[in-house]
């Protein structure tokens, strides 16, 4: 199977041009299709609030992917709309009306798929990067 | 709209609560990590960023993004508008004007073309008539007919019929009423299906069955108030009782023809002597079905070999006769078609000139607002949503243009339909329906998207620092030159529309100035039904009766001539004879006879018509049933069958009016035919007939209606219903009918070339006005533009007369390469309505230089107002606005 990396990588671009600053607009698409798997890798393991998705990948990632909370929720929200996830509003610990995102059947699919092309775009790179290795096992 | 808006606040709501959970659990995490609450919220919202752009960037998750835009360009766009009134008002004008023509035009076009005709599997009808030596078309003998119906393997079934009037008796006050004789099968051929009863079955036209009728719906509810009893009642027409079988709906018509028709009655139920008779057409035509899956080929060569089977069985009679097959939608509207056609490609320019016009003024008004553009993109919107900003704008003016084109359309359909009266068939099916509906929705964005569009790439390479820099001056050579195209595109489609209308003009001047070989002004016709009573009367009783009928109307103040008469309406009705020369041989068969119109008058038909004696005598009183037999032809007569010979003296034979008779006299040819087509037609010849010397069994069919001519002095008021009364007082039971002047019959004839005439005349109007307000606007701009240049060249010495030279030379470049370009098309497109023109050629020289002077000279006053503005430019002034 071909992975298209610029498709995998790069869906923001087709997004219409949002009136917001390049800073922003950068880390989106750095962060697209990855923060998807993320997102919902995050979420196989029980529903969370949107500063527990953050906290949970930053805790797991020991600190190195901190994610961004503007690319966050458009995430979650996008996310949403594609019915992967859905969301409802729960009282949490601490009294507080938050807002739960749980992965839907859909969802599981998705990041069954996400998860096996990932790890086909990661042997790839890695087969880029260590070329050697790769004619070796050829 | 109202429920998103709801649920779109709630969103709002909850995302904003969202985040604000967030920034909270943050803020606690933090101090619970030890900071103060005040560093804590302080950190987390610094963490957080731009809470206001995470929720745009959020919500354009959402999806309604692209729709709150469109509102948000739309609101835009009605904002720019409105600060523009003037530029508004008239593109939106403008477009509804055009729009609404179109849309009239095309349900026109629609009802009458595109539509199948309305009766059930209509591509299998086909029209019925009977080839012959003088008519291609003719009508159907009524034995050939039953041969046919019998003989063919092709056709599921056909019907013929033609049209009668019956007097009406015994049922509340006489009346007459329109009639057709039909063969059984006629009205099951198109698929009638009765309100009420039955339609004929077959053997029911068999001459001498029993008496029976089919009545229309609205006679069944003007004489019977619906009621279902009807069946079985009795009407007398003409004195015959006739039982109802059955009530034809509303509905049904053939091409308008059948629409006041109130009674249908069996072919074998008219009295007509000749009807039997092989050799006698008699005015019947056909309508048949083919059977499904039969091609029109394969149903003419079978009657082929019909008429091939008859014409050896019968060749006194048969030989040379074929059948004459059609489709039925062709006969019923293949006459208006090429006008219809014509008028819609008209019509359709107008739309393009009236779009070109739009994309003019838009382009002027992107020009002027390419800072606006500038400084928009310098704030950050992108090129997509610019274009979509012009978009939306033009389509804001094309949906309200087509919406007020709608309104004009409904106007303008019935317009139509009225205008084109008689001419035009299936008028009742016009309507503004669905499909032309969609059509104005295609149409109107279409334009919206073709005048937006112009404008819209154009500005689609703002250079922002070059146009922000150039001070509001615009870039200028590219879009100049477009507006110059679309000058010189609207120039030559009006002078298209010009040429056409033009054409038209002379072809409507050519017809009115045919002579038609009579003078129409004064002629009163109309028919003229004796009693039922007179139903069994002796032929010299009904001779006697019509006599009276004669002295009676000639009393009646105002009346200056009058005649009766049989098929001697030119235009209107039309009779033919068979004769031979005397002192050459008898022809072997009817075929070989020689055929002429003929007309059966009394003496005064001449002063009736104004037509001079050429040579010799007319008819006198004595010209009677007790004298013998005389006729006067006219010039075609005399030269087709008598050459350089003398006539007068000679004798003819002919066949259906007793025999020999003298010619005495030769009269000059009146177009019969109608005055564009006349000299076309293979039968011209015209014999005239004294009435009073029919032969009895032709004089006793007369009782029950025959023609009336008279000249009336045109200074006499209500001369109709003085008559009307002359013949009531005559009986309750004489009835007059269908009153006609002659000049209405003329004019009629002529309906649809006048009402091409007038809507071509108002397009190319419309499309003059257009285009001259195409040019000045561009010039106008232009010398805007080029104030500061001007202002250069006067101060350095440039005469006054050469910046206007300069202006106009610019305007006239435009008109004159758009005026060549639109005789180079109008070239090519007239040649396609040369079958409407008449006594002008396609490529009308005069027509062709006349209309392009006109165009040109409005063309020049048009710009020369502006130029007029460049010529008084004040140097200092224009350079000091810098």
């Amino acid at each position: 199977m071909e992975v298209d990396i610029l498709h995998a990588v790069g869906v923001e671009h087709l997004q219409p041009e949002p009136k917001m600053s390049p800073r922003y607009q950068n880390r989106i698409e750095l962060l697209q299709g990855t923060l998807d798997l993320l997102v919902l890798e995050t979420l196989r393991w029980g529903p969370r609030h949107g500063y527990g998705i953050s906290q949970a990948i930053r805790l797991h990632s020991g600190d190195i992917l901190q994610v961004d909370t503007g690319s966050l929720y458009p995430a979650l929200h996008r996310l949403e709309r594609q019915k992967w996830i859905s969301a409802d509003w729960r009282v949490s610990e601490n009294k507080q009306r938050v807002r739960v995102y749980r992965l839907t059947a859909k969802g599981k699919k998705q990041l069954e798929s996400e998860r096996s092309r990932w790890a086909q775009v990661s042997e790839a790179i890695a087969g880029v990067l260590n070329p050697g290795k790769r004619e070796s096992e050829a | 709209m109202t429920f998103s808006f709801w649920h779109r606040q709630k969103r709002e709501r909850e995302l904003d609560e969202e985040l604000q959970s967030h920034l909270q659990m943050a803020a606690r995490d933090r101090t619970d990590r030890g900071e103060t609450p005040r560093q804590a919220r302080g950190a987390a919202l610094r963490e957080f960023g731009n809470i206001g752009l995470i929720k745009e960037v959020t919500r354009e998750m959402w999806g309604w993004a692209s729709l709150e835009r469109l509102i948000e360009d739309l609101r835009y766009g009605l904002r720019m508008l409105a600060k523009s009134p003037g530029f508004a008002a008239v593109a939106i004008l403008t477009l509804a004007l055009g729009i609404g023509a179109n849309t009239a035009l095309f349900s026109v076009v629609n009802g009458v073309l595109l539509k199948p005709l309305p009766y059930p599997h209509p591509e299998e009808l086909l029209w019925l008539a009977e080839s012959k030596p003088n008519f291609a078309s003719g009508s159907i003998s009524f034995p050939n007919f039953r041969d046919w119906r019998r003989e063919n393997r092709t056709f599921s079934s056909m019907g013929v019929y033609r049209s009668y009037s019956f007097n009406l008796t015994g049922l509340g006050e006489a009346e007459r009423l329109q009639a057709r004789f039909i063969s059984s099968e006629f009205l099951d051929v198109v698929g009638v299906v009765p309100v009420l009863g039955r339609t004929f079955l077959p053997g029911e036209d068999d001459i001498g069955a029993a008496p029976i009728a089919i009545i229309s719906e609205s006679l069944w509810k003007r004489k019977f108030h619906a009621s279902p009893a009807a069946l079985g009642k009795i009407l007398d027409l003409d004195g015959m009782s006739y039982a109802i079988v059955g009530v034809v709906p509303l509905s049904f018509d053939l091409s308008g023809n059948f629409r006041d028709v109130d009674v249908y009655v069996p072919v074998g139920q008219w009295g007509n002597p000749l009807l039997p008779s092989r050799g006698a057409g008699l005015g019947f035509h056909g309508v048949g079905r083919m059977k499904p899956g039969v091609t029109i080929d394969e149903a003419r060569a079978d009657m082929a070999r019909v008429s091939s089977n008859l014409a050896a069985a019968y060749p006194d009679t048969d030989t040379g006769i074929g059948a004459f097959l059609r489709p039925l939608k062709q006969t019923l509207v293949g006459g208006v078609s090429v006008l219809l056609f014509v008028l819609l490609a008209a019509v359709g320019f107008v739309l393009l000139i009236a779009c070109v016009n739009v994309a003019n003024l838009m382009l002027a008004r992107a020009a002027a607002r390419s800072r606006e553009f500038a400084i928009r993109a310098a704030l950050g919107a992108g090129q997509g949503r610019l274009v979509r900003q012009l978009l939306t704008e033009s389509l804001l003016l094309a949906v309200t243009g087509g919406a007020l084109g709608l309104l004009l359309a409904a106007w303008g359909t019935r317009a139509a339909i009225g205008g084109l009266a008689a001419g035009l068939p299936r008028a009742s099916e016009v309507h503004l329906d669905g499909r032309a509906l969609l059509f104005t929705l295609i149409i109107t964005f279409g334009c919206g998207i073709f005048f937006g569009l112009a404008p819209a790439l154009k500005t689609r390479t703002p250079n922002l620092h070059d146009t922000l820099k150039e001070g509001g001056r615009g870039e200028s050579g590219t879009r100049h030159r477009a507006q110059g195209t679309l000058v010189v595109v609207e120039m030559a489609m009006a002078l298209v529309l010009l040429v056409l209308a033009g054409l038209m003009v002379r072809s409507l001047t050519a017809l009115w100035n045919v002579s038609p070989g009579f003078n129409s002004h004064g002629v009163l016709t109309f028919g003229v039904a004796l009693p039922p009573s007179m139903r069994n009367a002796s032929a010299d009783g009904i001779r006697a009766a019509l006599r009276n009928v004669d002295q009676q109307l000639r009393a009646v103040p105002g009346v200056e001539a009058l005649s009766l008469s049989w098929a001697a309406v030119p235009l209107s009705s039309d009779d033919e004879d068979l004769f031979w020369i005397e002192g050459k041989p008898k022809p072997a068969t009817d075929n070989d006879m020689n055929w002429s119109l003929s007309y059966v008058v009394e003496e005064d038909y001449l002063k009736v018509m104004g037509v001079p004696l050429e040579r010799g005598r007319f008819f006198t009183a004595q010209d009677n049933e007790k004298s013998s037999h005389v006729v006067v032809v006219d010039d075609v007569f005399r030269r087709k069958y008598f050459g350089d010979e003398d006539p007068i003296g000679q004798h003819i034979v002919l066949d259906n009016k007793g025999g020999r008779a003298e010619i005495v006299g030769i009269v000059p040819h009146v177009n019969q035919w109608g005055l564009d087509s006349d000299d076309k037609e293979s039968l011209r010849a015209e014999l005239y007939f004294p009435y009073m010397q029919l032969p009895d069994q032709a004089m006793v069919l007369s009782w029950s209606g025959t023609g009336m001519m008279l000249r009336f002095d045109p200074r006499a008021t209500a001369i109709g219903d003085s008559l009307r009364a002359a013949v009531r007082g005559i009986s309750d039971e004489h009835v007059m009918s269908k009153t006609q002047t002659m000049d209405s019959i003329i004019s009629d004839s002529l309906a649809s070339q006048r009402f091409s005439m007038a809507v071509l005349g108002i397009f190319a109007v419309f499309a003059l006005v257009l285009a001259s307000m195409g040019i000045y606007g561009v010039i106008s701009y232009l010398v805007g533009q080029r104030t500061q240049e001007i202002g250069i060249r006067v101060a350095l010495g440039a005469n006054r007369t050469d910046v206007l030279r300069m202006i106009l030379g610019d305007g006239m470049k435009m008109t004159l390469i758009g005026v060549l370009l639109g005789i180079a098309a109008a070239a090519g497109l007239t040649r396609l309505m040369a079958s409407l023109l008449f006594g002008v050629s396609a490529r009308d020289p005069l027509t062709f230089l006349s209309v392009a002077a006109l165009l040109t000279v409005v063309a020049l006053a048009a710009c020369y107002v502006p130029a007029r503005r460049a010529m008084r430019v004040d140097p200092m002034v224009a350079l000091r606005y810098e």
